[in-house]
This record gives C-alpha cells, structure tokens and sequence, in this order.
C-alpha cells in the first residue's frame, strides 16, 4: 500500500469565533477517513466545496498536522514526523496546486522554479533532469529561460508537473489541477497525467470537484461530504451503480453534451 | 518561436533620468566639495553679511548664492551640507530598512509568538510622537551624527515592519510556499528564497522614501539645534538661520529648502522608477 490512512481527524482553530479569553473553537473539518491507496492506483478523491477535499490532500502531505489518527506512506507512520524527519522523504511524495499562478514563484525563471526542490533535495545532474522533466511534460527546453507570466495557463501548469516530476517521486497528490483551465487545455493536461502515471508507475490521487474529469482519469473514487467518506469504490461501478444519495446528486450535476443521453 | 514581447523596448523613464541625475549631482558635489566650492563654508566676514545672488543688484562676485548675516557663502555652506545629508541618508536609511524589514519578514512569515510579540512593539512605538521622541532621544545621548542615525533607526523601524509584515504575510499564502514546503526546503530557508525576492520591490521603495524622510528628520533636529555641532553646515541649520532674516535674505532660507525638497523628492522618485524596473512581470 503506497498509503494507509485511518481514523484521519483534522480540526482547524475558528478565529472569527474566538472568545476575547479563553480558548478558541476549533471546526472540525475531517471528521475520521479510512482508506488506502494502493500501489500504482489513480484515486479520485471527488467532493462538494467544503467537503474536506484539499485538507485531506495536504495532510496526506503532511502541510497540515493531523488531530488524530494516523497516516502510512509506504509502511512508515508519517502522522507525527517532525518537519526535519519528513525532510528526506519529501522527494517521494508530491503535489501540483490548483492555481498555476500562485504556485509558480514570479521572480523565477521556469528552469529555477523546477530546479528549486532538486537543490533542496541534493540531487546530482540538475541541468539534465530539468530537460528531462520539460521534455515529459511536452515543453520546449527554452522555457527553462522564461518567467511563470509569460506563459499560458496550459504551459504553466506544464511546469507545475514538471517540477512535481523531476524528483521522481513515488506518489503525486494533483489538487483541482485543470479546474482553471479552459476545456480543451484540461483536455491535453488529463492526457499528459495519465501518459505520465503509466510511463512513470506514480501513484496519483486526484483531487476534483468535477466528475466528468475523474471518471475519465481514475480507476478508485472517494466521495466526500462535509469530512465524511460517503462512497468509496472502483469508478466503473460507482458511475453504474451510485450507492450514497450525495454521489447520485454529483453525478446528476454533471452537464451531459447531450441531454437526451445517458451516461452509458 | 519567437516572442514579440522581447521587441518592445522600454525606455528607462524620465523619472528614474532625473531623480538619479540630481542625486549624482549630489553625491559629487558631497564627495568634492572641498574643490568645488568657492569659499570656506565657515569663513565669516560681517562686511559682507547678507549678499544677494549673483543676478541680483549689490551682489559680490564670488558670492554666486549670496551670503547669511555672518557673511558665509550660501552655496558653499549648501555643497558642505550636503555631505551630512546624504550621509545620514544612506548610513540611517539603510539600517532602519535592514532592521525594520528583517523584524516585518519575521512576524510576517513565521507568524505565531514571534508575530505577537513584533506587533505588539511595533504599536506601542507607533503610539510615540515621532520627533518629540527623536528630540528626547538626541537629548539623552547627546548630539552628533551617531546620535541622529540612531535616532532616526529607532524611530522609524516600525514603518518598514508594518509594510513588510502585510506583504509577507500576503506572499507566504501562496501556493509556491506551500510548494518549497512539499519540496522539503527549510522555513528560514524558504523566507529567503521564495519570500525576500517578492517583498524586495516593496522594501526598495521604502528604502528610498526612507532616505528622503532620514533627510527630513535631520533636518527637523538641526532646526531645533539638536543635530551636530553648528560649526559643520546642514541644511536644516541653514533653514533655521534664515529664518530669522527671511525679510532681508529670502536666499539664505530658499536655497537649502530647495536642495531639501528636490533631494527628497528624487528619493522617492526613484524609488518608484526602480521598482518598474525589477518586476520581471512589468519588465
């Protein structure tokens, strides 16, 4: 199992409700997940706003600390490594963000943005996997030399990827990555994972609000609702055979091309 | 392929000309003053009190900006003047933004006790009225040029943490923070690679505004005497002499105010002109 997770509780403190003295509520935002993700799987993890969906993605990341339960990456227990103890292991897991813009750091060059986290983990030959990693993803190796604004929404979410892959990374955690793309991008961005996933034997969860994506991408689904898991299953038979009245829901909001079909 | 935007050619702006031209003036006229100007800037002769400029009916030739009531030539006393000026400009200007924004960068970043603790300093300071406090100040430690450079640093530090704090604040929810955490890099080391170079714009206004306003408050506490010794001329001792005899000398009170006022204002012009220039978004 590339992940293990049980009984995952996170609250976060409300500081609009906080008391003058005394202390401050905290809301609840998962409220105990249970599941794995098998080795080389593409987990969907699909949820309304508000779900819990990228709280989840960035404890399983360990940017956020968990209030309980515990969490497995790859048969080490991760749930309460410090940051120093994470420091090693962070090459092996890692994620591409939802807004291409606010990820990339502005004052960079795409060659420095991908280069960052190959410094910081004192790999050997950074020019070479800077190429390497822009020729997987599909950009030219010029764009090395270019600065995040001067590219498209496509090509920097490209090298999103690309800086996600240079490290080799066993496990990749994708949060909403085409949902401020237009359709036709999201399109050439969904092949390019699925291309890289197989090529590269990731293990990649998939974080969306949007159904259509998953079912084209996934092969396990994860319904959340409000911090709660309410499905879980392979995505042939979720889409069949939706069992929780909160997965009926999503699937009747995807927009059909056709209204007069179904999915089948 | 080929990039159109390369074509476009930006002019280095006329305000970036000017502001760096007079403050090159400046500093030349600050680093050769000895050789340009044309008399001793303490050189009194009571017979030539109260010259007027050269254009003027009455005017001794050698005395171009005219004389003060003591006879001291006005352009000379203005080029020696300008030495303390940019002195403290730089020297005070340069260590109120190290401290101010190194104290801002932190409670901006890391947040949490540390943030606590600079805010909570950074208003109290602010609740001093800022030259009461610098004359309090100079009055304890007594007058020289170390004393207005501390002064001024301890006054206004609090500007720069202010700032810096909401900006760092601001760049350290975006993602690509978030993203050298996931690559493993350190806090420390994120604020100074990902953070820094994204408030460094922000922090080069200040620093040239702060230099302008390091200018000002020399100035102010030559007016009130408290600046160094009245045998090395400042402007702002200039300003107050001239005061005196504004009726009978307007030049010995114009001169050093225009100086003052250009020389801060190409301070923040520039500033502004240098900041154009380093965002690689506008570039």
């Amino acid at each position: 199992m590339m992940y293990k997770v049980r009984d995952l509780k996170l609250s976060l403190p409300d500081m609009a409700h906080k008391p003058l003295i005394g202390a401050t509520p905290r809301i609840e935002i998962l409220k105990g997940l249970s599941f794995d993700v098998p080795k080389g799987a593409v987990l969907g993890i699909v949820g309304g706003s508000g779900s819990g969906k990228s709280t989840l993605g960035r404890a399983m990341l360990r940017l956020l600390a968990p209030t309980g339960g515990s969490i497995c990456f790859d048969g080490t227990d991760i749930t309460h490594l410090s940051e120093d103890q994470l420091r090693g292991m962070r090459q092996r897991f890692q994620m591409i963000f939802q807004d291409p813009m606010s990820s990339l750091n502005p004052r960079r060059r795409v060659g420095g943005i991908i280069a960052a986290p190959l410094q910081v983990q004192r790999l050997d030959g950074i020019p070479t996997r800077i190429d390497e990693a822009l020729d997987m993803v599909g950009l030219p190796r010029e764009f090395a030399q270019r600065y995040p604004h001067e590219l498209s929404g496509g090509q920097r979410q490209r090298v999103g990827i690309a800086r996600a892959i240079a490290l080799r990374p066993d496990f990749i955690l994708a949060d909403e990555i085409v949902s401020g793309l237009d359709v036709s991008s999201q399109a050439q961005v969904l092949n390019l994972l699925g291309k890289l996933v197989r090529d590269l034997g990731l293990t990649l969860a998939f974080i969306s609000h949007d159904l259509s994506v998953i079912r084209r991408l996934c092969d396990r689904v994860l319904v959340l609702h409000l911090g709660e898991i309410v499905e879980e299953g392979a995505t042939v038979s979720l889409f069949e055979a939706p069992q929780a009245p909160y997965t009926r829901e999503l699937l009747s909001a995807i927009p059909l091309p056709d209204p007069h079909q179904t999915w089948d | 392929m080929r990039d159109l935007r390369g074509d476009v050619k930006r002019t280095l702006g006329l305000r970036l000309w000017l502001s760096g031209g007079w403050l090159t003036i400046l500093a030349l006229a600050a680093l050769c003053a000895p050789l340009l100007a044309p008399k001793d800037p303490l050189m009194q002769d009571l017979f030539l009190g109260r010259m007027p400029p050269f254009w003027m009916d009455g005017a001794e030739p050698g005395y171009l900006l005219g004389t003060d009531s003591l006879g001291r030539d006005v352009l000379s006393r203005i080029l020696y003047g300008a030495r303390l000026a940019l002195i403290v400009a730089l020297v005070a200007g340069t260590l109120t933004c190290f401290v101010g924004a190194t104290l801002g960068l932190i409670a901006g970043y890391y947040r949490g006790w540390p943030d606590r603790i600079i805010s909570r300093f950074v208003d109290i300071w602010m609740a001093f009225p800022p030259v009461l406090f610098a004359i309090l100040l100079i009055a304890v430690m007594g007058t020289g040029l170390l004393s207005i450079i501390i002064a001024i640093v301890i006054i206004d530090w609090t500007r720069f943490a202010r700032v810096i704090r909401a900006e760092a604040m601001t760049q350290g929810a975006m993602d690509y923070v978030a993203s050298a955490q996931v690559s493993g890099q350190t806090r420390f080391s994120t604020m100074l690679t990902e953070i820094l170079p994204n408030v460094l714009p922000t922090i080069v206004v200040l620093l040239t505004l702060e230099m302008g306003i390091a200018v000002i408050v020399e100035a102010i506490l030559s007016f009130v005497n408290l600046s160094i010794s009245t045998d090395s001329p400042t402007w702002g001792g200039m300003i107050s002499e001239g005061r005196t005899s504004v009726h009978q000398a307007w030049w010995v009170l114009v001169f050093p105010l225009i100086t003052l006022f250009l020389t801060v204002l190409s301070f923040s012009q520039l500033g502004e002109g240098l900041k154009d220039r380093f965002d690689p978004v506008l570039r």
